[in-house]
């Protein structure tokens, strides 16, 4: 028995020893490539196709993508392929690893900083030649370190959504349509019934946080260099809206028994949600038979404000061809190419060339593109991500908790971010 | 000095046999290396470095940081230590309410479908073992329509005149919600004032929230038929004689359950817990698929909490430390448990009982 122990361990030991030296040498190519990419000459290696990796909402958007690259792969005779990730965040580390990533993929907000601070992306962004057409909080969304990383694809901003069926019922017309806190705390207890309630929306900082913008707040500075979370704005915001739930003209959308506000909405148990342009999908698909308008957001003690939401186009340092992949991503946010993906599955375009014709396109949508002129984006810094589902955690008892703990501990850990 | 003993092994006959045996299990652990021991270590190394997730964790850039990660998980007073602490805290509970319920039942099942008078012995065994055949994703999904604000249960349990829980979306504590029946809404001070990685001590005594209670529940409908598998098995193996010998002894069926038939399901026993315990400490796909964690945090896992902070945080070096620390937890206690269950003398209390009745046969 001892004998056949340590025979064992020393076999074990063997292959253990093997399978480092193995590793070792497999993980040699990497020492090489190290070099940050920013900044110095684009590579052009034209022999290399280019690989798209997209977060599709579905098969509208994958085939509106499909064409669009197509269309730029046979004009600039470099081949192209998109491919569509059923987890872009794992699908997009994976290729960090090994070093041999997608040339240009989709890329959140959320994920910026995280893959901006290892040096996995291209700063491209100083290199566009529409860099000036793109709205300038857009821009901000995707400026870490002082350095434009990535053209913004598309945005989104929230609004209010009005059932215009149910405005009716309750004796309001179109001069009721709130424009300070005052009005629509008035309008929400009109609208509030016995099987409705007047809003209703989800319970998370990407729905509060537009009352905190309203009051003047935000979570950081415009350059996310400064932790303002426990600012008085912002205790005013939520606490504006602790007074609303209190009050019970509002809900959380999970507490009447609905996954988002867009669908509390669609099912009639609220007659007011505050959503982004993306609900419309949801509507004509789930909800054809419900009537709505979109209004602008009330305005609060520090005027409009509202959140605004966006992707854009990563391209890798890794990237044989980045002089190809930055012609490409210039191409996709053309506004002809924007204003067909509008068409096609509904976002709106992220530069301001494109804005007039969108806007008499889609005329029912407009005030989601007037909210490009004072919305305010997400904290671009590593782990801001954790920061803001910790505060989404609290801001599920709002109700019965403390504005000014809440947004202490956030605060907290913001600054911890900082240091 | 031991040569000459040593010559005789390796010649004749048997001579080839420690090669062969070699080569036999040569491709078995060269894979196991491949897949499992490399990664592992790998995953080792890059929970003691600042590896962000670019390019190999064993390039020139990529520093030892000793135990840096540990103690941002463990002692750093930030998010990172406050979510590691909500993460076992959810786990704990889960584990301490899964593993003995899963147990009990999964054994009460077996020894029911085993039973020689039970007509349709097949069909229960095959129904009761279903669940567990069933992808865990498919049966979160059917969970969480079952358990929605106005879903089955809910239904269900308004046909009885109770008023159910929001389920998915309700992050109270059943401790806490129970504490508050009886008057206590808030714990005393010594309980919130002081806190354990991160997370104050009646945070801890919160107890499951409604959510997790609904993945307990599904938890339980989906193992029990395995291990009543496991139990069945041991059960059939099980000699007659013994339990003759015992009914000779006198013993009714319920003494036979306890002292006859229990003690010989010992290794089973064991390694049901075991198993139970590995997998309620690293449940991730319910979390993933379901609810990613919220309401509240309170279905946040130690599994889950790794893989965010891995893919979504790019926090490399935190997400394989808090795989590691997971990994002793469950190591410690499969120790425990092993050393609870391990075979003992019997005791001079126990011993007393059997010597003080004079015409006992011995036979034990």
């Amino acid at each position: 028995m001892q004998r056949r122990n340590s025979r064992l361990l020393i076999g074990a030991g063997l292959t253990m020893v093997g399978a480092l030296t193995l590793s070792a040498c497999g993980s040699g190519s990497g020492f090489s490539n190290d070099s940050a990419t920013t900044g110095g000459e684009l590579t052009s290696d034209s022999s290399q196709g280019l690989s798209v990796l997209i977060g599709s909402s579905g098969d509208a958007e994958t085939a509106a993508v499909n064409a669009a690259v197509a269309a730029w792969s046979e004009a600039a005779g470099t081949n192209a392929e998109v491919s569509v990730a059923s987890d872009l965040n794992q699908q997009l580390a994976q290729g960090f690893a090994a070093q041999k990533p997608a040339d240009v993929f989709y890329l959140s907000t959320d994920a910026l900083a995280g893959y901006a601070s290892n040096g996995s992306l291209l700063a491209y962004g100083d290199n566009l030649a529409n860099k000036d057409d793109f709205y300038p909080s857009l821009v901000s969304s995707f400026t870490y370190d002082g350095e434009f990383y990535c053209a913004p694809k598309d945005f989104s901003t929230l609004q209010l959504l009005i059932n215009t069926d149910l405005w009716a019922k309750a004796g309001l017309t179109d001069a009721d349509i709130p424009t300070t806190w005052d009005e629509l705390a008035t309008v929400s207890a009109t609208l509030t019934t016995g099987s409705q309630v007047g809003l209703a929306l989800g319970s998370e900082y990407a729905r509060l946080g537009a009352f905190m913008a309203q009051a003047g707040g935000s979570l950081m500075n415009e350059d996310s260099t400064e932790a303002t979370a426990n600012s008085p704005e912002n205790i005013a915001g939520l606490e504006y809206a602790q007074k609303l739930l209190n009050d019970g003209v509002m809900s959380y959308a999970s507490e009447i028994g609905a996954g988002w506000g867009g669908e509390a909405f669609g099912k009639q148990l609220s007659a007011m949600t505050i959503e982004g342009n993306w609900i419309t999908g949801a509507m004509t698909n789930d909800f054809p038979d419900v009537n709505y308008t979109v209004a602008e957001l009330p305005a609060g003690p520090e005027g409009k404000g509202t959140l605004q939401f966006t992707n854009c186009w990563g391209i890798a340092a890794d990237s044989p061809n980045q002089t190809a992949a930055l012609d490409l991503v210039e191409q996709l946010t053309s506004k002809d190419a924007q204003l067909t993906f509008s068409e096609e599955f509904g976002p709106m375009p992220s530069i301001m060339s494109a804005a007039d014709e969108w806007k008499s396109a889609n005329p029912t949508l407009v005030p989601f593109l007037d909210g490009a002129d004072y919305a305010t984006g997400v904290p671009i810094v590593q782990g801001a991500t954790d920061v803001v589902s910790d505060l989404n955690a609290q801001l599920e008892s709002l109700k019965t908790g403390n504005a000014q703990t809440i947004l202490d501990s956030t605060q907290k850990n913001l600054e911890a971010l900082l240091k | 000095m031991s040569m000459p003993a040593r010559t005789p092994r390796r010649s004749g006959i048997r001579g080839g046999e420690a090669a062969s045996g070699w080569l036999f299990t040569a491709p078995m652990i060269i894979l196991l290396g491949m897949f499992l021991v490399i990664p592992v270590l790998m995953a080792l190394w890059v929970s003691f470095s600042d590896w962000n997730g670019r390019g190999s964790p064993f390039s020139g850039s990529v520093a030892f940081v000793g135990l840096d990660n540990y103690s941002a998980l463990v002692g750093g007073g930030g998010l990172a230590e406050q979510d590691f602490g909500t993460a076992l805290r959810n786990n704990a509970w889960y584990v301490l309410l899964v593993v003995p319920i899963q147990t009990t039942l999964s054994l009460l099942l077996a020894v029911l479908v085993n039973r020689q008078i039970l007509r349709g012995r097949g069909f229960f065994r095959t129904a009761f073992y279903f669940p567990s055949v069933t992808s865990s994703v498919a049966i979160t999904v059917l969970w969480l329509f079952l358990f929605s604000a106005s879903g089955a249960v809910n239904k269900l349990l308004a046909f009885i005149g109770v008023n159910g829980p929001n389920w998915f979306n309700d992050p109270s504590g059943v401790l806490h919600n129970i504490f508050e029946a009886f008057g206590v809404a808030t714990g005393p001070a010594a309980l919130t004032g002081n806190s354990f990685l991160g997370i104050s001590f009646w945070e801890w005594l919160a107890g499951p929230s409604v959510a997790m209670s609904a993945f307990i529940l599904m938890a339980v409908f989906t193992t029990s038929g395995t291990f009543m598998l496991l139990f069945i098995a041991a059960l059939q193996n099980l000699s007659g004689d013994v339990v003759e010998a015992a009914i000779m002894d006198g013993a009714n069926g319920w003494q036979r359950f306890w002292q006859v038939t229990l003690p010989q399901l010992r290794p089973t026993l064991f390694t049901v817990l075991t198993l139970g315990l590995i997998g309620a400490w690293q449940v991730f796909d319910q979390i993933y698929t379901g609810t990613q964690g919220g309401p509240g945090k309170t279905t946040l896992t130690p599994a889950y909490l790794s893989y965010q902070a891995a893919f979504t945080n790019q926090a490399w070096g935190q997400g394989a430390a808090i795989a590691f620390i997971l990994f002793v937890i469950i190591v410690v206690f499969t120790l425990f448990q092993r050393w609870l269950l391990a075979e003992r003398t019997v005791s001079a209390r126990r011993m007393r009982l059997y010597l003080q009745t004079p015409t006992s046969g011995g036979s034990k």
